[in-house]
């Protein structure tokens, strides 16, 4: 599995998220591969990504992305992550 | 959380201030980069004109901002800035404000700050270290408490 983590320059928000991703889906067992990038870069290599994890304001410049778009409210909060990817794989 | 406390150079800590706007509050955070030597003052301008372009999704977590721009030649090392406001200012968020602490972050590259992210994450993670955190009237208390 593929996910992508994006934020709006690739190096804040994108890295926490993909740092967390990790964790949880670590502890469900399940074998992903996180890579965070910027709006831009997403866009040109996020093809193929089964999930795109992001915040709720970039997801309208993600629409129309291939992949599920997983909105996160709080990205410290290990359970939101938890549940909405869990929803997201379901 | 000591790759935290060395992120924050001196000048880079600014507590209990007064912001009307979330621009002031980006200034401050800029200023702490500039003083402690990690940016040029450029940089500044690039973290609100991100601010500007794609909103308040900086906005990470409940009242905590992360100011930040892209690797640029404005910034010189990577490093951290800390700003906690004596009144919470709406930022915009659709989840997170108000916001009452920013922390400015400035990257050379896409990959050397890394350890510092999972760092900085660890201690925002808890909201007990976020309250002693936003509670600290001196630096001097606020750097024991990442050490």
């Amino acid at each position: 599995m593929k996910i992508l983590s994006v934020c709006g320059m690739g190096i804040g928000t994108s890295v926490l998220l993909k740092m967390n991703a990790e964790k949880v889906l670590e502890a469900m067992g399940i074998d992903a591969e996180v890579l965070a990038a910027d709006i831009t870069k997403a866009k040109r290599d996020g093809v193929g990504a089964d999930i795109i994890l992001t915040t709720p304001e970039l997801v309208v410049l993600l629409e129309g992305m291939p992949g599920k778009i997983v909105s996160i409210d709080h990205v410290f909060d290990l359970t939101e992550i938890r549940q909405k990817l869990t929803a997201a794989l379901l | 959380m000591s790759s935290v406390l060395s992120a924050l150079g001196e000048g880079s800590i600014k507590l209990q201030q007064s912001c009307t706007s979330w621009r002031e509050s980006f200034e401050l955070a800029g200023a702490g980069l500039v003083e402690s030597g990690r940016t040029l003052p450029s940089y500044t301008q690039e973290m609100i004109q991100a601010f500007e372009e794609l909103g308040p999704y900086m906005v990470i977590a409940p009242g905590i901002a992360l100011a930040h721009g892209r690797p640029s030649a404005s910034v010189l090392e990577t490093g951290l800035s800390l700003v906690t406001l004596l009144t919470p200012i709406e930022f915009g968020s659709q989840s997170n404000d108000p916001v009452s602490m920013v922390i400015g972050l400035a990257a050379i590259d896409h990959d050397s700050h890394i350890d510092l992210m999972a760092a900085l994450s660890e201690l925002l993670m808890s909201e007990e270290q976020v309250t002693l955190l936003l509670n600290a009237t001196k630096e001097a208390v606020l750097r024991s408490y990442l050490s």
